[in-house]
């Protein structure tokens, strides 16, 4: 039997259903419309437009898609982390029967063979070298995704290893192999070493006279593991040729014009032939930020003249995407005997990996919100992101301040007991405020409660002690150790920690963070209906319920349309930063009052001469009607509307930032601040080093919750996030090697639902009058703190420093 | 090669199947159902599990041959699985055996999560839904959206199935029963709160509906 006829010989069909509308892969997504006749506007919980169609199964997802006659596309990865490539022989996968296409580096269209979210220093296909385990050096496609697959196998590359840089000591060593030979970027010009890809300093006050007063000075080395995104839906989409000779590529990501952006150049077409449709998402947490098979899938398209679908299983995608930065930190605080902070200094290492993502704006990040949420005047501060032969590392939920809450809650915690106070009363003492000078030198205008958020969480009721006790004996699951069965509650102590972040919502340093909407009102089934276009991807977040809930409170009417998104529109921005409902939500906001403008002067226009309030009281759109500030009903907006449709577009932006000093880092960097607190009861086996995190409650300010139930569930799930990195989370590099040893579900853990406690939400509202309905993003403060307070809890419990995460048993019981 | 079975009532054949695909690979790719979902392909998150003969399994590590001639319920058939289910059972009950509320959740309480920061709203949130107008759905598919327990929605199928099963014969669960029931089914958006809130609701409503 010859290889291939006990192989997939055929491409599958969907058998039980026919393709969609010509030209359109089946699974390309549609609007949502949700009618909500008298209520759903802002400051409800609505439920989701998707919400349905996500518990059918109907809901399609990248992965989902179809498209007659589509091909699979597979990616050959490196199997060293740096080496150079002697030669690639493509042949024989070429002579597999089913494969279409085989490509190299040496197959690209045009000139411009790399990409990269600011450093475009990462090649299409890898060029002469690979830098990191798991680089992409060829792609096939061919007509079932195990042909892809074996022919990929069968794609000889001969690799000659080169040393691996993999930790600060060893890039900056003076014999160091430089992982980019030529770099001309921006940063390269004020960095010490072309190992290190940024270095942003801060420099306010002075620290040597501060540390006079300081009458305890506490010293701290922290390590912070490599954490995964571990969105549950892999990388995947569907690249389908056009007879213009563009491609519309359909694609989870985080920012379609961004991605589009990076993509134009390599495929050598005008951005308006490179057609971008959201598919459904599974998640991101910034692991969609940087492309991952996008151009790949679009090249197999084009060379192929068939639709291309790709989709990685996951342990590709643990290749495919870059992960948290891993991070070395050394603080130095000073304290007053009476407990007022007197200086702070940190340095803060981040390892970017092979490629350079995110890593500039995560270093602005670690280093402007490097001293947490505290009042000090006197700071030095350095935060810089190394280039190594380790993965490559950009943007994860928390984006750099994750990383500095960790160290600094830690110090807080030594501070407190050398002072002898309690860590919370410490915090309180040295808490921001409205009006606190940051580091940077940026005044904080809008509410800060850190102090309160603190007296809050503290001020919830604690879980019972022995909660796994019942009437039959210990219940294992709520033990440490769970169902493993190793301990009825012997050996078990309980502890209690504390952690407060502050993070920043919005791309900062000057960067240009727009949003666009459109909004088209009109009369459809007798009734006024609006229908919200933006680029905004839906990862799960839930924008597309708050889209709608900003049209039915600004245009008074129950039904409301989301467009799918796509690049018939203008950008939206990233799904990043905390910024969606912030950014787009405002760019929505503004696009319906400027509809509503128009709608009112149509009114006008037919109605005016009927009643003198037309022109002069204050008119609202309120349940299908124009209503006077009074409440008298002028017209039914199916009347003002008649056969017209009103639309308006609006490119809307936040107040400009700045870029920071590159000496001192001075500068009003950020847009706003966001604040959360939480507060950890653990249970430690001590004799087995098992944890068992028994609630984790937390207390944040939002501003204002557009949607209550969904800001919830962003609190919860980022509190999750944060419990797997302090206890479980971390992708493993072999330092030798610089080879990612866990690149899988069984490996690389995630929270299940029994690792994760009950987790009670104390929300606080109040408002940022900068901001759109004066809300604060949400999504990534709790992921900062749930760390260390879940650290602190730990060590509350068994007296160890702990300096690293996330915390293992051997850490917990000597034996590592 | 050739296979046979039966997907959410209906009697299907795939053909052409190479001898290495999975349930899951046949479901999605032959059958045109693709709500089970693949996110690890090696039993590990529970994102593809469906029933085979009334067991969950997970359908990424099932042979599409060893599923011949068997029975199969993914979530694009969940609806009317639990519609029939109900009905052989003589109305709300599940199979007749929900025993008084010893370890459950009474449904006033596992409506707390309405309470948690939505005071003063008067909201569409727990009346019916307004965005499954016109599709019937299982209890603990509506009580998933009316609980807010669907984020990205990529594990969702997969908790459905698997949480329908375990309400199936046990239907008034102590968080920890659910907690162990689900343990197999990876979330990465939720925290797993708003999951707690929603098993525990389709339990409590279906305690309700069963009550004298």
């Amino acid at each position: 039997m010859t290889e291939h006829s006990s192989g997939p010989s055929r491409t599958p069909t969907r058998a039980a259903t026919g393709p969609g509308p010509a030209g359109t892969p089946l699974g390309a997504p549609s609007t949502l419309t949700q009618g909500a006749p008298a209520s759903g506007g802002i400051g409800e919980s609505t439920l989701r437009p998707d919400g349905t169609l996500k518990v059918t199964g109907e809901f399609a997802y990248s992965s989902d898609l179809w498209h007659e006659d589509m091909l699979w596309g597979q990616i050959l990865r490196s199997t060293v982390a740096h080496a150079e490539i002697v030669s690639i022989d493509t042949s024989e996968a070429l002579a597999l029967p089913g494969v279409h296409a085989v490509l190299t580096y040496d197959d690209l269209p045009t000139g411009t063979r790399h990409y990269g979210l600011e450093i475009q220093d990462t090649p299409v296909l890898a060029h002469g070298k690979v830098r990191h385990h798991g680089e992409p050096v060829a792609v096939v496609a061919a007509d079932h995704p195990e042909t892809a697959r074996r022919a990929a196998a069968k794609i000889r590359v001969e690799y000659r290893d080169l040393p691996v840089v993999t930790d600060e000591a060893s890039a900056l060593a003076p014999d160091a192999p430089l992982v980019h030979e030529d770099r001309d970027d921006d940063h390269s010009r004020h960095v010490a070493h072309p190992n290190i890809v940024h270095r942003q300093p801060i420099v306010r006050g002075d620290v040597a006279r501060a540390r006079e007063r300081a009458d305890i000075v506490v010293e701290g080395e922290y390590t912070f593991g490599m954490q995964d995104q571990a969105f549950l839906g892999p990388e995947s989409g569907l690249a389908v040729p056009e007879e213009d000779g563009g491609v519309h590529l359909y694609i989870a990501t985080q920012w379609l014009h961004s991605d589009r952006r990076q993509m134009a150049p390599v495929l050598g077409l005008p951005e308006d032939k490179v057609r971008m449709t959201l598919a459904g998402v599974g998640g991101a947490f910034g692991g969609r930020e940087d492309l991952s098979m996008q151009i790949h899938a679009c090249l197999l398209a084009l060379r192929t003249g068939r639709p291309v679908k790709i989709v990685y299983n996951r342990f590709e995608s643990f290749f495919g995407h870059v992960h948290r930065h891993p991070a070395k930190l050394s603080y130095e605080h000073g304290a007053t005997r009476d407990g007022k902070l007197t200086h702070v200094t940190c340095r803060i290492v981040l390892d970017g990996g092979a490629y350079a993502s995110a890593s500039p704006a995560v270093v602005g990040n670690a280093s402007s919100l490097g001293v947490g949420p505290y009042v000090v005047d006197d700071v030095e501060i350095e935060a810089l992101a190394l280039y190594t032969n380790n993965p490559p590392c950009g943007a994860m939920r928390g984006f750099g301040a994750v990383q500095a809450c960790f160290a600094y809650e830690a110090q807080m915690d030594k501070l407190a007991e050398r002072l002898g106070m309690d860590p919370v009363e410490f915090r309180r003492l040295n808490a921001m405020e409205r009006g606190t000078v940051m580091p940077t030198g940026q005044v904080v205008d809008s509410p800060a409660p850190v102090a309160e958020l603190l007296r809050r969480v503290k001020a919830m009721p604690m879980p019972p002690e022995r909660q796994w006790e019942s009437s039959e004996g210990a219940d294992v699951r709520q033990l440490p150790g769970g169902l493993s069965n190793t301990t009825h509650g012997e050996g078990v102590v309980r502890g209690v920690g504390y952690a407060v972040g502050i993070k920043n919502v919005g791309f900062s340093e000057g960067f240009d963070d727009y949003s666009t909407a459109r909004v088209r009102m009109e009369v459809a089934g007798g009734r006024p209906v609006a229908t919200v276009h933006t680029a905004m991807a839906e990862v799960g977040q839930g924008g597309v319920t708050v889209h709608a809930q900003i049209a039915r409170t600004e245009l008074g009417i129950g039904q409301v349309t989301i467009h799918p998104a796509d690049t018939r529109v203008g950008s939206a921005g990233s799904t990043s930063a905390s910024r969606q409902t912030y950014v787009t939500g405002g760019a929505v906001r503004n696009a319906c009052r400027l509809v509503r403008e128009q709608v009112l002067e149509l009114g006008r226009r037919r109605f005016g001469s009927y009643h003198p309030a037309w022109a002069t009281a204050e008119l609202l759109l309120e349940g299908g009607k124009v209503v006077t500030d009074g409440g008298e009903v002028l017209a039914d907006l199916v009347d003002v509307l008649g056969d017209e449709a009103v639309e308006a577009e609006e490119e809307w932006r936040h107040r400009p930032t700045e870029p920071f000093d590159p000496h001192t880092g001075q500068g009003n960097g950020h847009v706003q601040y966001t604040f959360a607190a939480h507060r950890a009861v653990v249970e430690v086996d001590t004799g087995l080093g098992l944890v068992k995190v028994i609630e984790l409650a937390c207390a944040q300010d939002v501003g204002k919750a557009l949607n209550p139930l969904s800001v919830i569930g962003q609190i919860q799930g980022g509190t999750v996030q944060g419990l797997g990195v302090a206890v479980m989370e971390e992708i493993v590099v072999d330092p030798r090697t610089a080879k990612v040893r866990n690149p899988s579900f069984t490996d690389y853990l995630i929270p299940t639902i029994l690792d994760t406690p009950d987790i009670p939400v104390d929300m606080l509202e109040l408002a940022d009058d900068h901001a759109p309905y004066g809300l604060r993003g949400v999504g990534e403060a709790p992921t900062l703190s749930s760390t260390p307070a879940v650290l602190a809890a730990v060590r509350d419990a068994t007296g160890l420093e702990l300096n690293r995460t996330p915390v293992r048993p051997e850490h917990l019981t000597g034996t590592g | 090669m050739r296979v046979h079975f039966t997907v959410n009532g209906r009697p299907q054949e795939a053909d052409d199947v190479w001898e290495g695909e999975s349930l899951l690979y046949v479901l999605r790719e032959r059958l045109g159902l693709p709500g089970s979902k693949n996110a690890c392909e090696q039993g590990e998150c529970g994102s593809c599990t469906v029933r085979l003969d009334g067991v969950p399994v997970c359908s990424c590590l099932v042979a599409a041959g060893q599923a011949e001639g068997r029975e199969i319920v993914t979530v694009e058939g969940l609806a009317d699985f639990a519609r029939q289910r109900s009905r052989a059972a003589g109305g709300g009950a599940q199979d007749g055996a929900a025993a008084p509320d010893t370890t459950g959740t009474p449904l006033d309480a596992a409506q707390r999560w309405q309470a948690h920061g939505v005071q003063g709203s008067d909201g569409a949130h727990g009346t019916g839904s307004q965005t499954g107008e016109g599709t019937e759905l299982a209890p603990i598919q509506q009580a998933f959206i009316d609980a807010g327990a669907v984020q990205c929605g990529f594990c969702t199928p997969g908790l459905l199935v698997a949480a329908d099963e375990m309400l199936e014969h046990n239907p008034s669960p102590s968080d920890a029963d659910i907690r162990e029931a689900l343990s197999g089914n990876l979330c990465r958006c939720t925290g797993y709160e708003k999951i707690m809130d929603a098993v525990r609701l389709a339990a409590a409503r279906q305690s309700e509906g069963t009550r004298p």
